[in-house]
């Protein structure tokens, strides 16, 4: 990475789980505060249940909008299957943002294959592993649908960008009426304690 | 420049922002993974001009053929296997140029990330003899648009204007222009430039050669090439999103030459750029397409020897095909499993596919479309799956080969969409019925383009711009054609849909079916939804639940169990299951 000195971001999850309204406030964020920015995402076949990836790099000028293997300097996983997949794009010592939250394949739930057990076990070998219960506390905030913001909180927290303005951010990405969800979602996600 | 003056933009919304500004006034499209938002985003300008959807990307692109002779700057865009249906005109306009300028985009799928195939559509540039142009990041993807029709009226061509899925796809800053509104000149009648008889073919054809001469001389020069000189040994020639890993990859002394006019290729451009470096590397993603014209031409390159030919390439493939640079990557030591997309809870195609899945004499011939899931195990209900309109022919020669073979005791089920089958269904519905073929075409009617992300077509009864549209009835066209029995069935309803078969095949005059409900994502409709669950008590583990493939679905403790916040109350479980364990709770009209 030679002629990159900025940060590589990977967020994955499963279709429909919100990783593009993360990725999109994300974004809004880091380029208010004057970064140069990329982000890419796939569309299409993934959307329907299938495995789904954002990538976000910034920094002061960005060329390839994605990485290969062993560069992102963190990965979000809204699921934790996810998270252990596109950890071959996280780099060694990396840290490893995962919501401790499991959705069933459907190999998995045809019975066909089982859930892998061992997850954060063989991740904390090589990374730096953050759990949050993104999904649980979403929950108890009423919506489970605001996890997304949860582990964008948390996100920020871990990669020391609160200097950055978030409210606006989530005030330019969120309906009116969900603004006050989601404020408390960031909130608990950047206050979290692992 | 400050970051307030720019957006945030995907490649195909500012396509849609430089074909406004350009002042383009007609633009026509068929939605295709990765082009789709580039006329979603046009629908905002719809004061400013028109956008449409067209039923296929032959119509789209002579749609907007036409206006650019009526001397209206026009626009059409397409994923790269449009622009195979599409290529019967191209060719020939090539041949006649045009009136106001035309540009045609195609969004090409490197890694077919959603596609049959990889096609490399540059080759279509030389093939039909239009030149060609490749943004590589969203404020490219803009400013080269107005360019393009500046390229196209100086030079009475199409253009092709290429993007790749990542290109489309990822965002990056743009700052923003004013619209050019254009002043056209009044329609003449022109015989000899647009009747292409073969005497006026003729005289053309040496006209296109020197067009592509004047063409390369202007690529020479074109303020879309650039070459940065950084004092190095080693230069890098590469376009579109390649050029971007190359610049993350490579020394700083790399010397690069930039191409985003790449067809007809700048050559004395490009032996300029070579004199000035020892060692020259293309880097270009799938096939060798300048660098074959470099060999060809004599210029010393190394290119495909170290680039792959095949899949998408990033910066770590590019690293390691230039220097030999392995990452350090971590291994987990896992049983992973994959995460297969699968037709959504409560989706209308379950039940048919559900139903057809239990006949082993059945052949499926599929198409292109959400319900072309319709294969995933475990509901495996599907021979084959090639093409836009596919379904229905493929089906037709299967038949004809079973009569042949002597073979009857399979049926034979073409399926296609609602959009696919005004996409190019229809002349497929038309062979079965007029060369007598022994199967059932079958319309999946979701009333929506459902895999690109919900676009209307001709059976929604809307428009692109969200006006009220004439809605044709699928059963009235087919009815027209001399289908005596059009069977209307809710593939929901289980008992309904197995009767909708057995009737078809039991029919004595030509069948097809419509198998139609709405699909549950379509915002302006209410649905009925509710949930489902599960009686422990009278579950008795034989798993048959299981076998409609519902995300919902999955066994706990030996039972089976649905996922609350994923079922949607369609009830094709509960109709599945022999022993009524399952059952509907609550209705909530409109969620």
């Amino acid at each position: 990475m030679a002629n990159f000195t900025g940060k590589s971001i990977l967020i994955c999850g499963v279709g429909g789980q919100g990783t593009l309204l993360m990725s999109k406030t994300l974004t809004a964020g880091l380029v208010a505060a004057g970064y140069d920015v990329k982000m890419s995402e796939v569309h299409g076949m993934a959307q329907r249940g299938g495995s789904v990836s954002t990538q976000v790099r910034y920094g002061k000028k960005v060329h390839s909008p994605i990485i290969g293997r062993g560069e992102a300097d963190v990965l979000v996983a809204f699921e934790k299957l996810e998270g252990a997949r596109y950890s071959d794009l996280l780099k060694i010592g990396g840290t490893a943002l995962i919501n401790d939250y499991e959705v069933m394949p459907l190999p998995v739930s045809s019975g066909a294959a089982a859930y892998p057990q061992n997850i954060y076990e063989e991740m904390r070998k090589s990374f730096d592993l953050r759990v949050i219960p993104a999904s649980t506390i979403a929950k108890s905030l009423g919506n489970i649908r605001c996890t997304n913001i949860v582990l964008l909180g948390a996100l920020v927290r871990a990669f020391a960008l609160g200097s950055i303005d978030w409210n606006a951010a989530l005030t330019a990405s969120v309906p009116p009426k969900a603004l006050a969800l989601n404020l408390a979602a960031f909130d608990a996600g950047y206050k979290f304690e692992g | 420049m400050s970051n307030k003056t720019r957006q945030l933009l995907t490649g195909n919304e500012a396509i849609a922002r430089g074909a406004y500004e350009a002042g383009v006034t007609v633009c026509s499209a068929y939605p295709g993974t990765p082009s789709t938002e580039i006329f979603e985003n046009l629908a905002q300008y719809k004061d400013c001009f028109y956008a449409e959807w067209a039923p296929n990307e032959k119509v789209a692109t002579e749609v907007a053929y036409g206006a650019c002779i009526a001397n209206a700057r026009s626009l059409t865009a397409m994923k790269h296997v449009g622009l195979n249906v599409a290529a019967d005109l191209v060719f020939t306009a090539a041949y006649n140029g045009v009136g106001a300028g035309f540009v045609i985009v195609t969004a090409d799928d490197p890694d077919m990330h959603s596609s049959q195939n990889e096609q490399d559509n540059r080759r279509y540039a030389s093939f039909a003899k239009i030149p060609l142009i490749e943004p590589s990041d969203s404020q490219e993807c803009k400013d080269f648009m107005k360019e393009a029709y500046e390229i196209s009226e100086r030079f009475d061509t199409p253009v092709l204007f290429r993007t790749t899925t990542r290109v489309s796809h990822s965002k990056s800053l743009v700052s923003l222009g004013e619209r050019e509104e254009q002043t056209p000149e009044r329609y003449v009648r022109n015989i000899p430039k647009f009747v292409c008889t073969p005497a006026f073919a003729k005289k053309h054809r040496p006209e296109l050669e020197d067009k592509l001469k004047a063409l390369e001389a202007y690529a020479n020069t074109s303020p879309l090439n650039s070459m940065e000189l950084n004092g190095g040994k080693v230069g890098v020639l590469s376009a579109s999103i390649a050029y971007q890993y190359a610049k993350e990859v490579f020394p700083a002394d790399t010397s690069f030459l930039k191409l985003g006019f790449t067809w007809p290729l700048p050559l004395d451009l490009i032996r300029t750029f070579a004199s000035n470096v020892e060692t020259l590397y293309v880097v270009e993603e799938l096939e060798p397409f300048m660098e074959e014209q470099l060999k060809a031409a004599g210029i010393a390159c190394i290119g495909k020897q170290v680039i792959p030919p095949m899949f998408e390439l990033n910066p770590e493939i590019v690293r390691r095909g230039v220097f030999g640079t392995e990452p350090e990557v971590a291994s987990l030591d896992l049983d992973m499993v994959a995460r297969p997309p699968a037709l959504c809870p409560g989706c209308p195609h379950r039940g048919f596919f559900y139903v057809l899945s239990k006949r082993k004499d059945f052949v499926i011939t599929g198409d292109i479309g959400c319900y072309t899931l319709g294969y995933a195990a475990p509901l495996s209900a599907m021979d084959t799956c090639a093409c836009m309109g596919g379904g229905f022919s493929l089906g037709m020669g299967m038949a004809k080969a079973f009569a042949q073979q002597g073979i009857t005791d399979k049926k034979i089920f073409g399926v296609v969409g609602d959009s696919t089958f005004f996409h190019s269904g229809l002349t497929g519905a038309v062979e079965i019925l007029y060369n007598k073929g022994n199967m059932i075409p079958c319309v999946l009617d979701n009333s929506i383009t459902g895999m690109t992300g919900h676009q209307d077509n001709p059976g929604t009864g809307f428009t692109l711009e969200g006006e009220i549209a004439n809605k044709i009835a699928i059963e009235d066209v087919l009815k027209s054609f001399g289908y005596g029995n059009v069977i209307i069935v809710d593939p929901q309803d289980l008992k309904a849909m197995q009767q909708a078969v057995d009737d078809a095949l039991a029919s004595t005059v030509p069948a097809a079916i419509i198998a139609r409900r709405p699909c549950l994502l379509i915002k302006r409709i209410k649905h009925d939804v509710g949930k489902c669950t599960v009686d422990r008590d009278k579950c008795r583990s034989c798993k048959i639940c299981l076998k409609v493939a519902c995300p919902a679905l999955h066994m706990t403790d030996g039972k089976t169990e649905i996922d609350q916040t994923l079922c949607t109350g369609c009830q094709v479980c509960a109709q599945a299951c022999p022993f009524g364990a399952i059952s509907r709770i609550g209705v909530q009209k409109g969620e």
